[in-house]
């Protein structure tokens, strides 16, 4: 009798939501994040140097309140994916890798990141 | 490139339900099926077991399903205790082997799934001939020259030098790590994944073993150990508490090192 094709077992769709592969994964969409600010900051940046006009132009955009609401989430993204980005230094160094501690720093990471985020916001002067 | 989403014939059709008509307290278990004879899709089927009337592990559960509710469910089980690796599965949400997981530590219904992203053979068994050849290809034996001394029988080694071997060696093979790892998902096809790797470095580890430069040489692949991205699925899920994570980041370092 003919059989048919194997299926694959279901995987993301079912593996419940680990500590470990929700940062791991957040790691990864915040690097990409803080990529496209980092875009975003250098035309900025280059229209300072070279364009008043323009520059004014982008600043009347950048104070906008959607504009504020996504440059404090780049700044999330960014500072969190700096912070896990040690916790990773320090795996590779072969340090904190006993499950307590990966538990411990990635708990750590993630209120430091909404605590330094904060503390940016509430100090910067633009 | 990856596929996130089940192909056409391995989507989860809802299944049958079936239930104990004994007057014991009930749990619902519903568990993954597929037969290679029916040309359908894979179903999940409600089962209400008596846990009165069973043990206390989910591998007791499903022993019951099967002698009392349905003896066409296959499953691979062997030792009942955790060493034999052979019931390992996706319980709840996570891989771990059912004769060690108590019912009681679940809440609600439990949902029963053979590991995860392996081709299924038949309803909680899957095929693993991928997982054993990553293994193979690690080696997995001691590699050393006779003793140079002629009059030496054994390999002797120090407490700390076996002492290295501790969390390695107790690895029973039961796949649960590299089937809960995304990196292993999408990349069986060259990354070996967390077990093969705690095994290679079980060997790298040990004092006797002389071919510690060949095994790193091998293992210096972008593929083989560096799509291990360190997400800690493997550690976090293994049944016997030991640290695959650990191993590879260790591989990393020894071959960073060389």
């Amino acid at each position: 009798m003919a059989h048919s094709a194997r299926p694959v077992s279901p995987h993301l769709q079912i593996y419940k939501p680990q500590l470990t592969s929700v940062l791991s994964i957040l790691h990864r969409i915040t690097g990409i994040i803080a990529f496209a600010g980092a875009i975003c900051i250098l035309v900025w940046l280059v229209s300072l140097a070279w364009d008043a006009p323009m520059y004014y132009f982008l600043q009347n955009i950048a104070v906008s309140i959607p504009i504020q609401i996504f440059l404090f989430f780049w700044t999330l993204a960014l500072v969190y994916h700096l912070l896990n980005g040690l916790r990773h230094l320090a795996w590779d160094s072969g340090k904190g890798l006993e499950l307590p501690d990966v538990y411990k720093s990635g708990k750590l990471v993630v209120s430091l990141s909404i605590i330094v985020t904060v503390i940016i916001w509430l100090t910067k002067t633009l | 490139m990856a596929q996130f989403t089940l192909p056409k014939n391995s989507v989860v059709k809802s299944g049958k339900s079936v239930s104990a008509e004994t007057s014991g307290a009930k749990k619902i278990f519903n568990v993954y099926r597929w037969s290679p004879d029916k040309g359908e899709n894979p179903s999940l089927d409600r089962f209400e077991v008596d846990v009165d009337a069973c043990g206390p592990m989910v591998l007791d559960a499903i022993l019951y399903i099967k002698d009392e509710l349905d003896s066409t469910l296959a499953f691979r089980r062997s030792c009942r205790e955790g060493i034999c690796g052979s019931c390992a599965m996706n319980i709840d949400g996570t891989n771990t082997l059912a004769c060690t997981k108590a019912i009681d530590e679940i809440e609600g219904e439990v949902n029963i799934y053979p590991l995860p992203h392996q081709d299924v053979v038949r309803d909680l068994v899957s095929d693993l001939s991928e997982f054993y050849d990553h293994y193979a290809s690690v080696e997995p034996w001691m590699q050393a020259e006779e003793p140079k001394d002629p009059d030496a029988r054994e390999r002797l080694q120090s407490k700390e030098e076996r002492k290295e071997l501790d969390g390695l060696y107790e690895c029973i093979l039961c796949a649960c790590c590299s089937t809960s790892c995304p990196s292993y998902w999408w990349n069986s096809d060259r990354y070996l994944g967390p077990a093969a790797l705690l095994q290679a470095y079980r060997w790298i580890a040990d004092s006797r073993d002389e071919a510690t430069d060949a095994r790193l040489e091998q293992l210096d692949d972008s593929f083989k150990t560096y799509r291990c991205h360190t997400i800690l699925n493997c550690t976090n899920t293994c049944p016997k508490s030991l640290n695959p994570g650990e191993a590879i980041a260790k591989i990393k370092r020894k071959i960073a090192d060389r």
